[in-house]
């Protein structure tokens, strides 16, 4: 036992030295590599520089990298105001520390956002540190002596040091409180196509994501979970699964049967053996039918969350009235690199190794566990595999932390693919009942949106205020286009499947279904769809600008080949604003292929265009497999579709040619994770109408049924 | 536990594990080479392809019983020089910018190798064919056509 704490130690003192998370080689061709263990400590300037005698420069990123890019964009804005040479510059993970960094949190899209004066200030402040010691052993006026890339230099003189000789005297002096910006003219990294700085180690296979820790001692585990949400273990007998060959130890926990073994094949085989009988949900056999059902029965008893003028005067005076249903499903975020943790919870300490967008909830939920204060959680983000909000749920992060408490010994949670489908925390159900009316000259003078969707803020705990959950009606509740009579409802129909952030949130559904169901209006008032938006924009110009400018990208309104269509959709969130264009082809058969997506993208200014970019990039290939095949169907109480033979998503083939028009006239930045997301699916299903006549009003589209 | 010997990335390896074990799981857990990645087990998303006598292959489905004399190759062992990332596929992956959040990407990289060791100058439709197995959540497929186009031609854009 002593044996192996002691290399447990050494394992510790190797990967988390000086508060830096793992050492990992997120480095590029030419920079040194930093050995694991460095004789001389490296000197960290403030809680994100770390400047090393050896001349390394390491910047310590408190968000989390999960394909966005921020690894290289907060680096881009730090290494813009302390001038260093960007080829030798690192980027690892800071570790969970919230009087350092605050609350760590990566979703919403606002590393960007949050970031870009604090990441340019703690360079700048770091900048004028090592000037003035730098000065100061010169015995010269720091005003005379300036930075230029990794040296602080005299130039009347032509003497010159490096940061890495005046880091140590320079760590010792007091940060200025008001150091000085470079003006955005004299920007040499920010506003250009730096390379990703995690390329290199995702080329060879180095980077260190959550799913490979590995570490003496260690046990790998499978969970078995009810099949039913909201269920419970009603008994289990161990003996099966430790007769398989490396399973180690079964335990329950609250979130199921841990089955513990040497290995994942081990645990895996345990599992399958296990001899377990499960209590059912407390909506017994729930289905997809029901849910639908309780949605319908709900969305007549929704709480306001806006209300304009009259709307039931408006709608009764109306000469056209439309009425529509549009639904959507639950969606998996269905990352490639299953959910997992590995934890070891001992009496002084706790350990956590894992990719999470939340650090600090995850140092929150193993102080509750363990009954340790949160000083004595250490949290190491590894590269997630993808993220898309589901790892901020960080349910992993508590069955790992009670399954090594339960051991006593470090556990590597692994969801198996089938374990992460199924586990919930989806991008909840909605149901919309939708009324408008247009006047004798088709222009809207009524719309109502009702709204039932589960809460994803009550489902994590919070009160909802005024009975509305303000995720659950954004881009809904402040619809831009000028209607005088206006009324939209939410409620909460409360369903035991775990609903969660799912990129976008809320407007990934409230998008489609208001911009789909407007373009219903355009279609009743005989109105081209990017005027009859242009037309009701008129305080919104940031909007009518991108659409204007995918529109003429696209080239709207010209001639296409038979079964093929063109449809538009425009949205703000995250600060930012989108306007996409889809081109899409149905074929006789039904089936739909989008070959081509124009995103004209506002947001506002710009730190690097690659990454805006490959972000629509990003945003177009996750909605679009969300708006074709995207859906988790609800039966006996639990999830159907486990793997990705029943779960399919999109493929090399079927990738449109996705192209990006960047609009920066100086509004505040913006956020763009998720901003490629929201727009698609209406802007394909309006694609959808153009080329067929046929509405979508409920996702995922799978075929569309063409009429005659 | 019976013992197999294979040989990974021109080495002969011993390991003694159940012999329904997976290949992927013998490399990741009994040998360390983590950059073959799971992503679902049962073939459908290839992050886990290596190279078994040159082919890109799910090791997910290769039972290590199964191995036999073949010669496997990971991502670690697909540049002669592994420091310098030398393969032009990786090469070109680099100068594309491809990976995102990078999960798929050593199963994108060995089946592009795969492919262009047969074919060097593919088609737009050669490619889809290759690459279409090879599930990508973050939407880099646009980059990896470029890249592999860049791969053809000697690592250049």
């Amino acid at each position: 036992m002593s044996g192996r704490s002691l290399t447990r130690r050494h394992f510790l003192e190797v990967t988390g030295g000086a508060g830096a998370g793992l050492v990992l080689a997120f480095h590029l061709p030419g920079a040194r590599r930093l050995a694991a263990a460095t004789s001389e400590q490296p000197v960290l300037l403030n809680a994100w520089i770390r400047i090393g005698t050896d001349e390394s420069v390491t910047f310590l990123v408190s968000e989390s990298e999960m394909g966005q890019g921020v690894l290289t964009s907060m680096s881009m804005l730090l290494a813009e105001e302390l001038s260093v040479d960007w080829s030798g510059v690192r980027a690892v993970h800071a570790p969970a520390d919230r009087k350092a960094y605050g609350r760590q949190s990566t979703g919403g899209s606002t590393s960007v956002r949050t970031n870009y004066e604090r990441l340019r200030v703690a360079g700048a402040a770091a900048r004028e540190m090592l000037v003035s010691a730098a000065a100061a052993a010169w015995g010269l006026p720091a005003a005379e002596c300036r930075a230029q890339q990794g040296r602080v230099v005299h130039g009347a003189s032509g003497r010159s040091v490096t940061y890495g000789a005046v880091a140590d005297a320079a760590a010792a002096l007091e940060p200025p409180s008001d150091p000085a910006l470079r003006p955005p003219s004299e920007f040499t990294l920010i506003g250009t196509r730096v390379p990703r700085i995690d390329t290199p180690p995702k080329v060879d296979g180095a980077a260190a994501f959550g799913l490979d820790v590995s570490m003496p001692g260690m046990l790998t585990a499978l969970v078995a979970r009810p099949p039913a949400f909201g269920g419970s273990v009603k008994r289990f007998d161990p003996g099966p699964a430790l007769a398989v060959p490396g399973v180690r130890r079964v335990v329950e926990i609250p979130a199921g049967v841990v089955v513990a073994a040497d290995s994942f094949w081990s645990a895996k085989k345990g599992r399958d053996a296990l001899d377990v009988e499960w209590e059912p949900g407390p909506l017994g056999p729930l289905s997809d039918e029901r849910i639908r059902e309780i949605c319908r029965e709900k969305a007549g008893e929704g709480r306001t969350a806006r209300d304009d003028g009259d709307v039931e005067a408006a709608l009764a005076s109306a000469a056209t009235r439309l009425e529509a249903v549009y639904e959507v499903p639950y969606l998996a975020h269905a990352t490639m690199e299953p959910m997992n943790c590995t934890a070891d919870v001992r009496p002084d300490g706790c350990d956590i190794w894992t990719g999470t967008q939340a650090q600090t909830s995850a140092q929150d939920i193993a102080s509750e566990i363990t009954g340790l204060p949160v000083e004595r959680i250490r949290v190491r983000t590894m590269m997630l595999g993808g993220g898309f909000g589901r790892r901020s749920r960080n349910d992993f992060v508590r069955e790992a932390v009670h399954a090594s408490k339960a051991l006593g010994a470090p556990v590597k949670v692994v969801f198996t693919r089938e374990d992460d489908m199924r586990a919930g925390s989806y991008r909840p159900v909605a149901w919309n009942q939708l009324s408008a009316g247009l006047d004798e000259a088709g222009r809207p003078i009524a719309w109502e949106h009702r709204i039932a969707s589960p809460s994803i803020l009550r489902d994590l705990g919070a009160r909802l205020e005024n009975g509305i959950d303000a995720t659950a009606v954004e881009s809904a509740g402040n619809l831009p286009y000028a209607i005088p009579n206006l009324r939209v409802t939410y409620a909460d129909p409360e369903l035991p499947v775990p609903v969660h952030f799912w990129r976008s949130v809320g407007n990934s559904q409230n998008v489609y279904v208001t911009e789909c169901f407007l373009d219903e209006l355009a279609e009743a008032a005989a109105a081209d769809p990017v005027e009859f938006r242009v037309g009701l924009l008129a305080e919104h110009p940031r909007r009518v600008r991108a659409l204007r400018r995918a529109a003429e990208t696209a080239g709207w309104g010209r001639a296409l080949p038979a079964g093929h269509g063109l449809g538009c959709a425009v949205s703000e969130c995250f600060g930012s604003v989108i306007a996409q264009v889809a081109e899409v082809a149905v074929a006789d058969d039904g089936s739909v292929r989008v070959p081509r997506v124009v995103c004209a993208v506002d947001c506002g200014s710009v730190v690097n265009p690659d990454t805006i970019e490959a972000q629509m990039e990003s945003g177009v290939v996750y909605a679009l497999s969300a708006t074709l095949f995207g859906k988790i169907s609800i039966a006996d109480g639990g999830a159907v579709e486990g793997n990705f033979d029943d779960h399919p998503i999109l493929r090399f083939r079927d990738m449109p040619r996705v192209e990006t028009v960047i609009i920066a006239e100086g509004d505040p930045i913006g956020g763009i994770g998720e901003l490629g997301v929201p727009a698609l699916a209406p802007a394909v299903c309006n694609a959808v109408f153009a080329a067929t006549g046929r509405r979508v009003r409920r996702l995922p589209i799978g075929q569309v049924a063409i009429p005659g | 536990m019976p013992a197999y010997t294979i040989s990974v990335n021109g080495v002969a390896r011993t390991v003694d594990v159940e012999p329904d074990t997976p290949l992927l799981w013998v490399l990741r857990e009994e040998l360390g080479l983590t950059g073959t990645k799971y992503g679902c087990g049962i073939g459908q998303c290839l992050s886990c392809a290596v190279h078994l006598d040159g082919e890109a292959v799910p090791s997910c489905l290769i039972r290590i019983d199964g191995v036999g004399d073949r010669r496997v190759v990971t991502i670690e062992g697909l540049s002669e020089t592994p420091e310098e990332r030398s393969h032009p596929v990786q090469r070109a992956w680099m100068l594309v910018d491809v990976p995102q959040c990078g999960w798929c990407q050593s199963g994108q990289i060995m089946t592009a190798a795969a492919l262009l060791a047969k074919t060097p100058a593919p088609s737009d439709e050669q490619i889809d064919e290759a690459m279409s197995p090879v599930l990508c959540r973050c939407g880099t497929y646009a980059r990896i056509r470029a890249a592999v186009h860049a791969a053809a031609e000697g690592g250049t854009p």
